[in-house]
Formats: C-alpha cells, structure tokens, sequence
C-alpha cells in the first residue's frame, strides 16, 4: 500500500526542503484522494440493523472465519434480486461445500414490505443470513446506489470486488471468484 | 455558495495542520475509510406531439449526486453534492436550477453514545410518528439536519434523542421537529429472558412540531404532537407487530384546516416456514399527514410515514398504469400473502419444484360522518372504526413460476385490479377502472453467459384508456452487457380512434399508428461497481414508482444515458 509519506516524495521531490506552501497543499490534496480512492483494506462497516425476528443486529459482526461472504443487497419487490438469489439458492450447498462460501442477504424493503421478507426467505427455503435495512443506512454507508448489487469480501474482512445488476449466468463468474479467494488466491 | 466556501476554506485549514504532522496522517489515512457513490442522468429531449411531449426549451437536462463518506473507527463524516441543471421532466419543481450541498454530517460513537450533526436520517418503529428518508430516483429527500443522540444505558434499551429542521429541496420547512425515541428488547433487559425462544421488543416514541402561526383566519397549534407505542413479538415460525399513533389536532392544508385529532392502527402477523409464509396485514389511518410546514402539499416536509399495504409490482402495466398511492388523510386498508413451494419431485413440482403466490389488498376511505361545524369548533368529521367508506383500491394477483429445464423458466401472473381514479389521481367524474391483467415471462438460458427475456403483458378494461399490451425482449451477455426492446401500445386508444373518424378508420387498420406506441430501445454496460446505460424512446405520462414511492411523470421523448458507479 502506498503511505501518504510516499506519495509526497513521489508527487514532490522537494518535499523535504520545501516550506508549507501551495505546492504542498495541492500534492496533499492529489494524495490524499488518491490514497483513500485507491485503498484496498474497506471493510463492511458496523450499521445497525434488523434481523427477521425484528431485533437489532450490527454489521460489524457479519464473520465466516477466515472464509469469503458475498454480501448482496436485494428487495422483495426487485425482480432481478430475486432471480439472482433464488439462482444461487439451487447451487448454494455446493458452494459451500466447495469453498466455505457464506451469503448474507441484506434486504433493502421498508416497512411496506419488510414483514415479506421472513415469510418470502422460508417460503424459497433459502439458507443465506439475511438482514434487513428498513430505512437504507447500510446501504448509504456502502454508497450502493441500485439493487441488486452484490459485494465480495475476502477471508481477512476486505472488500474485494463489486457488481451492480443481475444478469443470468452472473452468478458462475461469482463462484469463479469465491473459488480463488478460498484457496486464497488475489483476484485483482 | 457561502457553505462550499467555508468548506473550502475548513480543508485549507485542516491541510495545512496535515501538511506539518506528515507522519500520523499517514496513520489516520490508513486507517480510515472513503467510500461514496456517484450517479448521473441525462436526457436530450425531442418534442414530440403524437404523444403529448411538448417541447423542452433546454433540450437537454442533468441530474446528478455524488456521496462521499469518511469514515475511521467510531468516527464517520459525509457530504453530497447534487446537481439538477435543469432537473429532469418529472422529477419535483423545487430542485430546478440548483447546486449543492444540502446533505452533510459528522458522527461519532463513543462506548455506548452516538452523536450525529448535520443532516440525518431516522426511524421510529415503522414510521407513523417519524421517519426520514431519501428516494433519489424520485428527488424524494426529507432528511432532518439538526442534532441526534442515541444512547444505550444498558444493553437492550436503545435510546434516540433529536432535534432539527427538514429539507425542502434546496432549503429548509420553517417547522421545528423535536422527537424522543425508546426501544427496548426485553430478552436482552432481563438475563432470566435471554435464552427464551419468545423474543419480545417494544418501543415508544414521542414527536413535536413548532411552526409558528402564520394563518389570520384561525387560531392554529403552534406546537403538535404525534406520539405512539408498538410491540413485537416472535417465536420461531410466527411474528406478530403492533403500533399504534396518535396526533392532537393539527390543522393543515391536507384536512381542510380543520382541528380534528389524528390516529393510526398498524396490524402485521405472519407465519413462515420451509416451503411455505403467510402474512396478514391491517392499517387504519385517520388524519394522519404529519409535516413540519402546515401548508406543504404531495411528499413534501413530511414527517411521518404510512406505509401503503398493498403489492409492489414490477411489470411495467402493473407498476405504472394503476398503482395505489397512500391518502393521508383516512384509509382503512387490509393485505394477506401466501407463499407456497410445491416440492420438488413431486407430481405438481417436478425436476425443479414449482412457486406460488398469492397476493390480496384492500384499501378504503373511512366511513364519516360529516359535522358541519365550519363556523364553530370546525371538528370537521366523525370516523366510525371499522367500516369501510368510499372504494379505494383492490388487486388480486397470483404467480406461478417454474423451472422448467437447465435453459427454459417460465413465470405466469395474472391480476384483477379496481381504482378509484378520482381518489388516487385527484380527478373528478371519472368512472373508477377494473381491469384483468395477465403476463407471461420466460427466460432462454442459451448458453452459460447469454440469456433471452421476455415479457408479454396484456391489460383489458372498458375503462379509461382500454387495453394495453406490453413486449419486451431483454438479451444479456454476462456479466457486463445488457439489449433490451420494449413496446407499451395502448391497443384501447387505437380503437377509438378507428370507431370514431371513419374516414381514417380504413387506413388505420392498415396502418401501424404511431401515436398509441410507446416504444424505446436500450443498452448497458457493468463493470465492477459502474453501469453505463443508454435508452432511446418514448415515455408515457403516469405514475412512475419505484421502491414505494410513486410520483406523476409528463410524456417525454429522447435520449436518455445514464451512469451510476460506487466506489
């Protein structure tokens, strides 16, 4: 990872034998963007949220020991989520044979339609870990701007990888993906 | 502008303190976190006057936002920058020729207090008494700028204190809210609960309002409350949900400025297990708009939220021709779902097993009585409590969806709808509509990266524009690219037409009339967290929802791109 110090000496050779100076303020500004926008250590951020039960559950503690989460966010009224997820539900035991996959479900219904979600999830029978943001603060918090999207953490808690949208057969270079972050393979 | 200067002038500040302490920057910036999104959408406008799209004097308009948020550790600090020069046809007048800042916050939580200022959003139970939110896709944003406080004495209680004032596009509703909130999960409170498989929480929220009183004709509240109690109650397979709010009297220009008290009743139970859920729902709500400007009108400076109970539909003759609309000033309304899967290897399931679902709502005025009383106490009306008043709304609808093999799904949805126009739309002397809607889709997996969609959608009514059929095509490459064609034609119109000018009856038959054809064509592109798309076509005047809110949209014509990415 690139240090802000680095950066500066990169950006401006004179660094070092320069005053406060407006160089310096525009080199900080590039760096700082630059460092923060490329930076690769983001993790899911600690958001309260509900479970299906109706009580609180903080994102801070979504976990899977060592092992990749995909983490996708869907609405009970979002038909491409649905197609997505029930996809993956047919082919979910395999992946977690596979590579020890977890897939939290984050729904993003309001309270129009967020008592669906339970009854909807058993009624598919899926097995993910789902969640529910009534009221989008994950969802802000993650800068997601359309469902579905789905998001790839790796075994140490970093984001690795995102993608808005579902088309059929997204869901293969999901796994190819899933596969190499268990054995531990980087997929940037 | 003056904001974006301070702004500026902040970060030269806080730079130049960065600038001398190189190193613990660089601590702070490996540490913390920037994360946003970033959408924009255009549209070139054509005047086009077969379908009513009148000529837009820009031609072309942009919509635009961007999220930046920091955050590192406990601390969290966020802006958005939006831009609507000129906002897109449709999309509320208020925010026309304006850009800035109106959403920016700094929070911290430190052991068992958060701290919130700036702009906020927030929800109390399910929202009768407050809830704060934003649909930008609508231009819906009603955040509260302000101060909040949570705070969790012990574990399982969860206390909210706030107070602020409410955007109204690029300003403020003159009205001051101040609410205090309380939510306590009683299996957590008591450690004799903790391991019980009956999990209770429950909660309690009190809301206030200042506006001063601005009307020489009435003597007005300056201070309203709204104030309520809700309970949930889970073991295994059921939940059941309860809330209850009432308001003092709150004269406004959605009730006519009269001094009635409000009140709202939210019922929700359900049942689920594998392979099946039920869900039953009811909701009375009477004189319950609730805004922090006493004469705002539509979605705008609301405070609290009703949620409608009934089925958000996706297919575009469902969701955009007649969808139900909350009346906030008094509804009883009633919705049960059932969700089946019929297993697989069975008779009826097949290979694959099979879905079903059925969905039925209800929405109604209340019964009233009306008082007469303009001159005197001006109550108003008297509401009884469980007689349904004036037809609003019914939809009957069953899915089926089945797998058929590796390649073909199929999916078959049939609706029966009844609309009250003149309610819903705000019209007069219109005739209510009635209407059987049927689609079938099915998905052609050609190989493992190319997919062919379909829709084909009919709507048949005797009322207001007739029948309507929809086709659309949608072709995908995954994982990045998408094609799709789609027709909306008002095959009701066309005939009409044809009954009623015989002497163009005979070349219309013949002739493909361009004028009942709502066609467009589209492409898109997604590669990590952005999506590109493009779309050439028409727009039909209606009802635009999406994710529960429904605004009107005007005819339009174009080129429309837009791109949204997340980073």
């Amino acid at each position: 990872m690139v240090s802000y110090l680095d950066c500066m000496k990169y950006k401006n050779p004179n660094y070092f034998t320069m005053k406060i100076t407006k160089s310096i303020f525009t080199a900080t500004l590039i760096c700082l963007v630059s460092i923060s926008v490329a930076q690769s250590s983001k993790t899911i951020p600690s958001i309260d949220v509900k479970k299906m039960d109706g009580t609180t559950f903080n994102t801070g503690d979504i976990k899977n020991g060592g092992k990749p989460i995909i983490l996708n966010f869907w609405a009970t009224w979002c038909s491409p989520c649905k197609r997505e997820l029930n996809n993956i539900a047919e082919v979910y035991d395999d992946w977690v044979d596979e590579t020890g996959v977890k897939l939290v479900a984050i729904s993003i219904d309001d309270t129009r339609n967020m008592a669906k979600v339970a009854p909807y999830v058993n009624g598919k029978g899926w097995e993910y870990d789902v969640y529910i943001d009534p009221n989008g603060d994950l969802k802000r918090a993650l800068g997601v701007n359309n469902v579905p999207h789905t998001f790839l953490v790796d075994g140490e808690g970093k984001i690795v990888w995102q993608h808005n949208s579902y088309s059929e057969g997204d869901e293969d270079e999901l796994l190819e993906l899933v596969e190499k972050l268990s054995k531990g393979e980087s997929i940037e | 502008m003056n904001l974006l200067k301070f702004l500026i002038l902040s970060l030269l500040i806080l730079f130049g303190i960065f600038s001398l302490t190189a190193q613990s920057v660089d601590e702070i910036l490996n540490r913390g976190q920037i994360r946003g999104n970033f959408q924009i959408e255009g549209q070139i406008y054509q005047e086009d006057s077969v379908i009513g799209a009148e000529e837009v004097p820009e031609r072309y308009r942009t919509n635009a936002f961007l999220n930046v948020i920091y955050t590192n550790g406990g601390f969290s600090a966020g802006i958005r920058y939006e831009s609507y020069l000129n906002q897109l046809l449709g999309y509320p007048e208020g925010y026309g020729n304006n850009s800035g800042i109106m959403y920016r916050y700094v929070s911290f939580t430190k052991d068992k207090l958060g701290v919130t200022v700036g702009s906020f959003y927030e929800q109390f139970g399910s929202g009768l008494t407050l809830r704060t939110y934003e649909e930008r896709g609508l231009g819906y944003d009603n955040a509260l700028e302000g101060i909040r406080v949570k705070y969790e004495p012990i574990k399982g209680i969860n206390l909210t204190g706030l107070t602020g004032k409410q955007r109204l596009f690029f300003d403020f509703a003159p009205g001051i809210v101040r609410a205090f909130d309380a939510d306590i999960n009683l299996n957590e409170l008591f450690p004799s609960l903790e391991e019980n498989k009956t999990r209770v929480q429950i909660g309690g929220s009190f809301v206030s309002k200042y506006q001063t009183d601005d009307n020489s004709s009435f003597i007005l509240p300056e201070n309203v409350a709204n104030y309520g109690g809700r309970i949930n109650i889970n073991r295994g397979k059921v939940n059941f949900m309860a809330e209850y709010a009432k308001k003092i009297n709150d004269p406004s220009g959605d009730n006519g400025f009269i001094y009635h008290e409000g009140e709202a009743i939210f019922l929700q139970g359900s049942f689920s297990q594998k392979g099946l859920g039920i869900i039953v729902s009811a909701k009375r709500n009477d004189n319950m708009s609730f805004r922090s400007d006493r004469n705002e009108g539509i979605q705008n400076a609301l405070i609290n939220y009703l949620p409608a109970l009934t089925k958000q539909h996706t297919y575009n003759l469902l969701a955009t021709l007649y969808p139900y609309a909350v009346q906030l000033n008094g509804e009883l309304a009633f919705q049960a779902d059932l969700i089946y899967k019929v297993k697989k290897g069975s008779t009826l399931g097949g290979k694959y097993g099979m879905d079903f679902q059925l969905n039925a709502s209800f929405a109604s005025g209340l019964d009233t009585t009306n008082l007469n009383d303009e001159t005197t106490d001006r109550i108003g009306y008297t509401a009884k409590f469980l007689t349904p008043g004036e037809k609003y709304f019914t939809d009957v609808n069953g899915t089926l969806s089945k797998k058929i093999n590796k390649q073909w799904k199929g999916k078959l949805t049939y609706a029966y709808l009844e609309y009250n126009q003149n309610v819903i739309e705000g019209k007069s002397g219109q005739a209510d509509v009635f209407a059987n809607v049927g689609v079938i889709e099915t998905t052609y997996k050609i190989n493992k990266k190319h997919s062919i969609r379909t829709e084909i959608q009919a709507l048949f009514t005797n009322q207001d524009k007739g029948d309507w059929r929809t086709l659309l095509i949608e072709y995908s490459i995954a994982p990045h690219w998408f094609f799709a064609v789609q027709d909306q034609y008002n095959v009701g119109s066309d005939k009409a037409f044809q009954e009623g000018t015989n002497i163009f009856k005979s070349v219309s038959k013949i002739k493909f009339n361009s004028a009942y054809n709502y066609y467009n064509v589209s492409a898109g592109y997604n590669d990590g967290g952005n999506r590109i798309s493009l779309t050439y076509g028409r727009q039909r005047a209606g009802i635009f929802c999406v994710g529960g809110v429904c605004r009107v949209v005007p005819a339009s014509s174009g080129l429309y791109l837009s791109i949204t990415s997340s980073f």
